[in-house]
């Protein structure tokens, strides 16, 4: 039972956790992407997108091959998400519209655009069942081992990735001349662009970067923790609002946002897992959004500078003449 | 020491738009010297300078370095040419350390190591004097810590022409003297160094050779030991000027604002004001000095009733000694309350009875002005509102750095900015622009504001002209408590001492000035009494005309109680 919660929270929580990475990136780098949701849309569709072509290929399911399925599958979600990333990247850092409203119309268009790839005309989804059981496969797939083993490496890929793009993350912000020099875009543009950093390049690549590991989460939801089945859209953006949601909750760091994720797929899942009326799982399901109100309250008190959004977020640069 | 030419401007010009910032500009930089550019605002010393440090492109002629032509199109072709530029406003991260500020940007090829910069950079501390905790953060530091920072994040870069844009600004006359001896060290080293700046003493004080400019032309440059003060002055402004303050002794003086004991703490949870008491007297000049962001504004704010505070009062004298009683401020009720208690008198002195008067007789005496008040009306100020209190005649006038920040709207003209204080007064639901206009009107013409007309929208005037319409608007109101922060920034010398001079008749005329300002030397010669802020703590109150610049840093500084 707690070992069931523990995997459950754990793979609900990487769903929150690449779209947390991807929009931490973003903001450091000063941009306030709430098209998030919707590039994660994108990001499944393509993912699925490219699983369907390579399943409808083979002549029997039993073929599929792990490595070339998630490879495939991994370089279309990368395509649809960045590409999705860049319509953002585009308005916002070179034409310099409203980050806010340029990321809502993405989010939007995101989730209307996947919404229509899904289709089965276009997604044929017969194979899909064995797609997914190899997006699942982990160390550990026998359901009666024991329970440490199976809440550690029971797990699909998809799980470790997100954990070592997270520590990766981390260490490049904290440690590297690239870290300090993406942070410096986000706190200031205007001091960034001064010493010779190439703002817009750091912009650019916050954002699509940022966009590629964002599409992973929902790839991951639809192919591994739902078994392979495409019900709407409208649950990853949901995942979308909270990813974003937990980036403040996690101040801004990739290591925390570790915890933090698995914290709020905890929560998620508890819903499920108390039990109740279904009135009453709706009130549980509010309780990462009402956590993160209560860490924007404490954080809004201002004990730490550190632990404030990048002083540049939102904004966007316009390098002056007088 | 040998001179060698390591820099030449060669006709150099710019222009934005259709103001011609720099015209045909020739002068020179030598190896191992301090040269002053000196000039007043908006002369183009800074343009000149930025052109040299990447951040504009000349529209014509030619820079040699080293006797050869370069182009510089970005802050990193200077760094590359050996030249580093430390501009006024900081360009630092706060959150980020000194040494993180340092090494942002460099890509020298190494491995990123904060390890090796904190040794290198606790290496030039060494050779040049300075002291810095490379671990600091920027936001932690005072404004002499972040410069230090910035000097020493240019010569990280290997600069060997330092350009520093008004270093003083900021600084207290013990943090001058450092940066100076280190300024020296630095040439004695065999690098150049150009101060911007427009304070002669200053000049006198550090340079080598001085150039000076105005209005975009380069008059001259000479060695200072050959000129003086005087000449120089000359030089810059283009005319004879006598730089005087009129200074009056202090006339009966009477309490007019007793400040007791002001808390106030800001959304930091730091104090800001920590219990500050003191008294402003009508026909005096009461001076605040003290490093920027020591609680001046805070203190003017709360005395404007913008400023929630802690505890403390504020009693405000409000001048009504022999003044008739009207209706304007005073209900009926009021008047009749007050004069049971025995507060007023008629004009030959004796008291005021209004017990058995009709409403209609009550009334036609005030009316009349009849009645007078017998002494000054004493209430606190924490009790009204910003608007109240403004009423009362309490006036403040601050230029913020951005000069449009606070109090007035920058599409709207003249007119209208004059508007803001008054619009309302008028009793129809329409407004009458009639009032405004012709105070506008006697403004321009009072302050010698320049603008094609008053209907211009006050962006488009220059920063000075913008800064005339403000105190303008404010002196206008003949108040009885003037608060004055910063009226001068950004001022060129003529427009300076008119301001002051405003101030001198306001004192004249029997107003509480209170001026907050930032060079010493005219704190010095304005004011009769000077209160030193530290932190937000009141280090002392001194009289004007007895006290040295450097007591006064010392109290600017001071630690403890």
């Amino acid at each position: 039972m707690l070992t069931n919660f523990l995997i459950g929270a754990i793979a609900l929580g990487v769903v929150l956790l690449y779209g947390c990475l991807g929009e931490t990136l973003m903001e450091k780098a000063g941009q306030l992407n709430l098209g998030i949701p919707g590039i994660m849309c994108m990001g499944t569709a393509g993912g699925c997108f490219g699983a369907a072509q390579y399943m409808n290929g083979l002549a029997a399911a039993e073929d599929a091959a792990w490595l070339p399925l998630i490879l495939i599958s991994i370089c279309f979600s990368i395509l649809f998400s960045v590409l999705t990333g860049l319509i953002y990247a585009f308005l916002t850092v070179t034409l310099r519209c409203n980050q806010n409203i340029t990321g809502l119309a993405i989010t939007t268009f995101g989730t209307g655009l996947s919404q229509f790839i899904m289709d089965p005309v276009y997604v044929p989804r017969d194979r899909f069942g064995a797609a997914s059981a190899l997006f699942a496969k982990g160390f550990v797939n026998d359901p009666d081992a024991n329970g440490v083993l199976r809440i550690f490496f029971s797990h699909g890929v998809f799980v470790y990735l997100a954990i070592a793009l997270a520590v990766l993350f981390a260490y490049v912000l904290k440690r590297t001349r690239l870290g300090l020099h993406l942070s410096a875009v986000g706190e200031s543009p205007a001091v960034a662009d001064a010493v010779g950093i190439n703002v817009t390049a750091y912009k650019y690549g916050a954002i699509l970067i940022g966009s590629a590991v964002a599409g992973f989460g929902g790839l991951f939801y639809t192919m591994d923790y739902l078994k392979g089945s495409w019900e709407n859209a409208s649950t990853i953006e949901a995942f979308g609002w909270l990813a974003i949601a937990l980036v403040i909750f996690t101040l801004w760091r990739p290591n925390l946002s570790i915890f933090g994720s698995i914290l709020f797929g905890a929560l998620l899942i508890a819903a499920f897992v108390l039990g109740g009326s279904s009135s009453q799982k709706e009130l549980l399901k509010l309780l990462p959004y009402v956590i993160t109100v209560l860490v924007l309250v404490f954080t809004s008190i201002r004990n730490k500078k550190e632990n404030q959004p990048p002083a540049h977020l939102g904004l966007n640069y316009f390098r002056e003449e007088r | 020491m040998a001179k060698e030419v390591l820099i030449e401007f060669q006709n150099i010009s710019k222009t934005f738009g259709s103001i011609v910032a720099n015209d045909k500009v020739c002068m020179d930089v030598m190896r191992g010297e301090i040269l002053s550019v000196l000039g007043e605002n908006g002369c183009g010393k800074t343009t000149l300078m930025n052109m040299l440090a990447g951040i504009y492109y000349p529209d014509g002629g030619r820079i040699l370095i080293h006797g050869k032509e370069v182009t510089i199109h970005s802050p990193k072709d200077a760094f590359d040419q050996k030249i580093g530029m430390i501009h006024q406003h900081f360009k630092l991260i706060p959150v980020f350390t000194a040494t993180e500020n340092v090494v942002l940007g460099v890509k020298n090829g190494s491995r990123y190591n904060l390890k090796n910069a904190k040794k290198t950079i606790g290496e030039m501390c060494e050779r040049y004097g300075f002291h810095i905790d490379p671990d600091k953060k920027i936001y932690e530091m005072s404004v002499s810590e972040k410069q230090t920072v910035e000097i020493i994040k240019v010569l990280y870069r290997g600069a060997d022409i330092l350009i520093l844009d008004e270093p003083t600004a900021v600084l207290t006359p013990q943090e001058i003297e450092k940066l100076f001896a280190v300024l020296r060290a630095m040439r004695d080293d065999g690098k150049s160094i150009i101060i911007i700046t427009h304070k002669l003493n200053e000049v006198m004080e550090i340079s080598d050779r001085v150039s000076v400019l105005r209005k975009g032309h380069h008059i001259a440059t000479i060695e200072t030991k050959d000129t003086n003060v005087q000449e120089l002055t000359e030089m810059m402004v283009g005319k004879k000027i006598t730089l005087n303050i009129d200074r009056e002794q202090v006339k009966d003086p009477a309490d007019r604002l007793v400040i007791n004991d002001l808390n106030c703490t800001n959304a930091d949870g730091v104090k800001t004001l920590d219990h500050v008491s003191f008294v402003a007297r009508s026909g005096e000049i009461l001076g605040i000095a003290g490093i920027a962001g020591s609680g001046q504004k805070e203190l003017l704010e709360a005395i404007a009733g913008l400023q929630k505070l802690d505890s403390g009062e504020i009693i405000f004298h409000r001048p009504k000694k022999d003044l008739p009683v009207s209706f304007f401020h005073k209900t009926f009720k009021q008047v009749t309350d007050l004069a049971a208690e025995g507060k007023f008198h008629y004009e030959d002195g004796t008291p005021v009875d209004l017990t058995g008067k009709s409403k209609k007789e009550i009334r036609s005496l005030v009316n009349d002005g009849k009645i007078l008040f017998n002494e000054d009306e004493i209430m606190n100020l924490r009790d009204k509102t910003p608007l109240q209190i403004r009423e009362l005649g309490v006036r403040l006038s601050f230029v913020p750095e951005d000069r449009l920040g606070m109090g007035l709207v920058g599409n709207m003209d003249i007119i209208d900015n004059m508007m803001l204080r008054s619009y309302r007064k008028g009793k129809s639901i329409l407004v009458n622009r009639k009032r405004p206009e012709s105070l506008a009107d006697q403004v321009v013409k009072g302050l010698e504001v320049v603008t094609p007309d008053l209907h211009t929208p006050v962006r488009k005037l220059s920063g000075g002209n913008v800064q005339k319409v403000l105190v303008g608007r404010e002196i206008s109101s003949a108040p009885k408590v003037l608060m004055a922060a910063y009226p001068v920034r950004g001022l060129d010398i003529n427009s300076s001492y008119l301001i002051y001079n405003l101030l001198s008749k306001q004192k004249e005329d029997g107003a509480a000035v209170i001026f907050v300002g930032e060079d010493l030397d005219v704190l010095l010669g304005l004011c009769d009494r000077i209160l030193v802020l530290n932190a937000g703590r009141v280090t002392g109150i001194v009289d004007a005309r007895s006290v040295t610049k450097e007591e006064i840093g010392f109290m600017m500084t001071k630690t403890g109680a």
